[in-house]
């Protein structure tokens, strides 16, 4: 077994090289202080990558009308009024300085005739907001922002798994890595640290997340003493691929349906205009997804279970310069030509709205050392995110995070590492290596199988209970689990330490989604079809002195007078 | 689901062992299946110490890289149906081996950190307008995932000892001189310092590209006439005196 341990110290340490991560870090270095950034797969493959629609800023260039006030207003209403009213006017008021940045970082927007930034239409925007760059405006923000990390020589180690943070009587004084290439062991001393560890769709059978996004930041934070929020509310985005099999739960972009692609069922009857008369395709994704859901178990699905989506009749030319991504896929992966015929969409796990709970305007938690950014939070899209929005919030919240982090670097210093702490996360490390440990990927597969079944788009009390049940017998066998072979680039080992995040971000999922008895943006309860206004609340979860699992209820804030004239009043029916 | 379907995949620790080899795993076809889902197959319920690197599967964050049957491809993208019986999964061969099937692609940071980035003209008034025309052109190379098989096929990189940057970064280079608004021209920096000359023009790196980018045609050729075009001083004289040795060597 490698235990040689090296030591790196920083004043700010960076968990992740999403887009958060990446902005983050550029805001420590802008303020004169040494980031170091880690990331568990390589730099520039951060899941950001995937990134296809946009990213939405109210820049009015094509809609002059639009200005934040309005993006404000969809936020909150699309949140279904449980979002942070604050997170969302720094968002609505400095997306378009982030995205004024980025071009000037050398990202190249598509542009209108007049040569303004290009923006796209998307569900439940009121206006044409999307700034994007075809259909793969994640790539460009990544690489635009890796130009930055690597020209200003910020140091980075890629594949490094972070395994925990280390306290010293109660503060939080570092973290412990595994570099994958060798194996080594690290230990991050440093001051502040920003989570920006994504999302964690893979606890889902089927999603359009990436092999690292399996939540790891939530077990981490949560461990550490970290409060979590909404975490029930998980997206399913309405168009994923379902055919073939190995591709199933791949995204299709909205941008399809922005560019004007129909959803159809296998009659031919286009659906939205039933459930959606007047946004119809480009209603809120829950909305959209639930819509697509019926037509499937109503028996109106296509021979692979899902419905059509149809752009073909826009012709050659406009699918493949407005969608050109979209058209390989289909083309690589499914054999379908979408400039000929329809594609099979059904829903797939997309984004996790909940996450660490922090503070607006600094991207803290709970704890005064440790800030958050991008997916791995919660807050800004309440109970529903809108398209675009991600991609806006990773670089607001991401520099947001990365400046107050530097700030409080600046008044505090580096603290000695608790051997003892050290040694407990080696011992558990050690312990892993077994002869006849059980699967790990067995056990994830039993796990996101039982979220897929139980806690999925259409949800109720007696499937929730039973994936608690299976939660929890997961739980028991996990200490079975093991791997073989060695410290160096083993798959085993971090699949059984992915493993134990990934269950307490299903059991805080599966157990607020019990306790929120009404049906809410993405979180639908057959058993509680109605909103209930009691439930203008967020269920905060963390971890209680005895190691148990607290759920508090938290009121959702009031915003002040003069914002509420931006938002349409909620109703309840 | 039916028959099985053998996979030879390259084992191999250079730390502990002495050489490689590949083994035969018996993985069950499912239709459509890519090579990544029988190397992932494997790993999960075969041998968990088998190495390998993959994050989107769907062919965008560019990890995936490996040579199939010989050919530089990604994994994600490349389906069994199209390989026939034998299908044999080994590393890249350009970079160095970390374990199995997966490299060490950290010495592209460093070329990556040469190359003078994307500097916009002075005196422009925001926010910057742009022809919808002219952003065509960079566009194509700013597809690039970054999987670098590109360097991987190049036998320039393979084979020689060179300064040469390699394919990727003249990509890089040419979607920052074909910025609109950017103010230099990388063409004689790419050729002194980035080895341009070295290329010979083969176009194995255009044929292996998953982005289906014309690298050579579009950015190497280019890059190489404007530095022609460009200067008749001394200094490029010298260049195009080597670049055509290293024809004749060839
Ligand atoms: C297919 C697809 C398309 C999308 N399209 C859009 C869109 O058009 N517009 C939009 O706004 N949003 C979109 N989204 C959502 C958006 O891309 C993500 O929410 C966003 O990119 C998340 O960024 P992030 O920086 O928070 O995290 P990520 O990009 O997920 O980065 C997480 C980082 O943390 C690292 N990490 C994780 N765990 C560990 C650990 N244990 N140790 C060390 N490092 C770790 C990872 O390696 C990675 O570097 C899309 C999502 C998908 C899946
Ligand atoms: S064309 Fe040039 S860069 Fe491309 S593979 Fe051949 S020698 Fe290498
Ligand atoms: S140019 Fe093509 S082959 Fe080379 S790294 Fe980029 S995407 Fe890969
Ligand atoms: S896994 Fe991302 S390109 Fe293959």
């Amino acid at each position: 077994m490698n235990d040689e341990f090296e030591i790196l110290e920083s004043d700010v340490l960076i968990i992740g090289a999403g887009g958060a991560g990446m902005r983050a870090a550029i805001s420590v270095n802008d303020a004169g202080l040494k980031p170091i950034m880690v990331s568990k797969s390589l730099l520039g493959k951060a899941h950001t990558v995937m990134a296809e629609g946009g990213i939405a800023a109210a820049l009015g260039d094509v809609d002059s009308k639009d200005n934040w006030t309005v993006h404000f207003g969809d936020i909150i209403e699309e949140g279904v009024y449980i979002s942070d009213w604050k997170m969302a006017e720094l968002l609505a008021k400095e997306a378009p300085e982030r995205v004024l940045e980025l071009e000037r970082y050398g990202a190249l927007f598509d542009r209108t005739p007049d040569g303004r930034i290009m923006q796209r239409a998307f569900g439940a925007h009121t206006y044409r907001r999307l700034a994007h760059i075809g259909d793969r405006t994640g790539l460009e923000l990544i690489k635009t922002l890796e130009d930055q990390i690597l020209h200003r020589n910020i140091q980075f180690l890629d594949e490094i798994y972070i395994v925990d943070l280390i306290k010293n009587n109660n503060k939080i004084v570092g973290a412990y890595g595994i570099k994958m290439n060798d194996g080594k062991r690290y230990i991050f001393r440093t001051k502040a640290i920003v989570i920006a560890t994504g999302g964690s769709g893979r606890v889902f059978k089927v999603t359009s997340n990436s092999w690292e996004s399996t939540g790891d930041g939530l077990g981490i934070a949560y461990r550490a003493g970290v409060k979590l929020k909404d975490m029930e509310m998980v997206q399913f985005h309405p168009t994923g691929m379902v055919y073939p099999p190995s591709v199933k739960g791949v995204l299709v972009t909205e941008g399809v349906r922005g560019e004007g692609g129909i959803l159809l069922n296998s009659k031919d009857e286009r659906f939205m205009l039933k459930y959606s008369p007047e946004k119809k395709e480009l209603d809120a994704r829950d909305v959209v997804a639930r819509a697509i859901y019926k037509e499937i178990m109503d028996g109106r699905g296509t021979e692979h279970g899902g419905v059509y989506l149809d752009i073909s009749f826009k012709g050659p030319d406009f699918i493949k310069n407005k969608l050109p991504a979209m058209y390989q896929q289909f083309l690589e992966f499914a054999d379908i030509d979408i400039t000929k015929k329809k594609m099979e969409v059904a829903p797939t796990v997309h984004y996790m709205m909940g996450g660490i709970e922090v503070e607006a305007e600094s991207g803290k938690s709970n704890i005064e050392n440790i800030f958050a950014a991008g997916e791995v939070t919660s807050g800004l899209h309440g109970a529903n995110r809108l398209g675009g929005n991600s991609l806006a919030d990773i670089l607001v919240f991401g520099k947001r995070a990365g400046d107050s982090a530097a700030q409080y670097a600046l008044s505090s210093k580096l603290e000695k590492i608790d051997q003892n702490e050290v040694e407990s996360i080696t011992k558990h490390i050690n312990d892993l290596f077994k002869e006849d440990g059980k699967n790990p990927y067995a056990l994830m597969d039993r796990l996101m199988t039982c979220m897929s079944e139980n806690v999925g788009i259409v949800r109720d009390g007696e499937h929730l209970k039973k994936a608690i049940e299976i939660i929890n017998e997961l739980k028991k066998e996990f200490p079975d689990v093991g791997t073989k072979g060695g410290m160096k680039y083993n798959h085993g080992l971090l699949g059984c330490l992915e493993l134990e995040n990934m269950l307490i971000s299903c059991e805080a999922t599966a157990t607020s989604a019990l306790m929120r008895e009404e049906s809410r943006g993405a979180h639908t309860r057959s058993d509680f079809p109605k909103k209930d206004k009691n439930w203008r609340k967020s269920i905060v979860v963390y971890r209680g002195e005895k190691n148990e699992i607290v759920y508090e209820t938290e009121k959702t804030k009031e915003m002040p007078e003069e914002f509420k004239a931006y938002v349409k009043p909620e109703v309840y029916k | 689901m039916s028959e099985n379907i053998s996979v030879h995949v390259f084992r191999f620790d250079p730390e502990t062992e002495n050489e490689g080899k590949f083994v035969e795993y018996s993985v069950p076809y499912i239709e459509g299946m890519a090579v990544l889902d029988t190397v992932r197959y494997v790993e999960e319920n075969i041998d968990p110490t088998l190495s390998i690197r993959w994050n989107c599967k769907a062919g965008k964050c560019g990890s995936c890289s490996t040579e199939i049957n010989g050919k530089p491809s990604l994994m994600c993208k490349t389906k069994v149906d199209t390989l026939g019986k034998d299908i044999t999964v080994a590393p890249m061969a350009s970079f160095p081996l970390i374990k199995d099937l997966v490299t060490d692609i950290s010495e592209n940071w460093e070329i990556a950190r040469k190359i003078p980035m994307f500097s916009p003209r002075e005196g422009m008034e925001e926010p910057w307008k742009i022809n919808p025309k002219d952003v065509e052109r960079s566009k194509e190379f700013k597809r690039c995932i970054e999987c670098f098989l590109c360097m991987d096929v190049c036998h320039v990189i393979r084979e020689h000892y060179t300064p040469y940057f390699g394919p990727r970064y003249i990509v890089k280079a040419a979607s920052w001189d074909m910025h609109p608004l950017d103010a230099l021209d990388r063409s004689k920096f790419l050729n002194n310092e980035g080895g341009l000359g070295y290329c010979n023009i083969t176009k194995c790196c255009t044929d292996v590209c998953p982005e289906h980018i014309k690298i050579t045609d579009n950015a190497i050729i280019q890059e190489k006439e404007r530095n022609v075009d460009r200067q008749y001083d001394p200094i490029a004289m010298l260049i195009k005196g080597r670049r055509k040795k290293e024809k004749v060597v060839r």
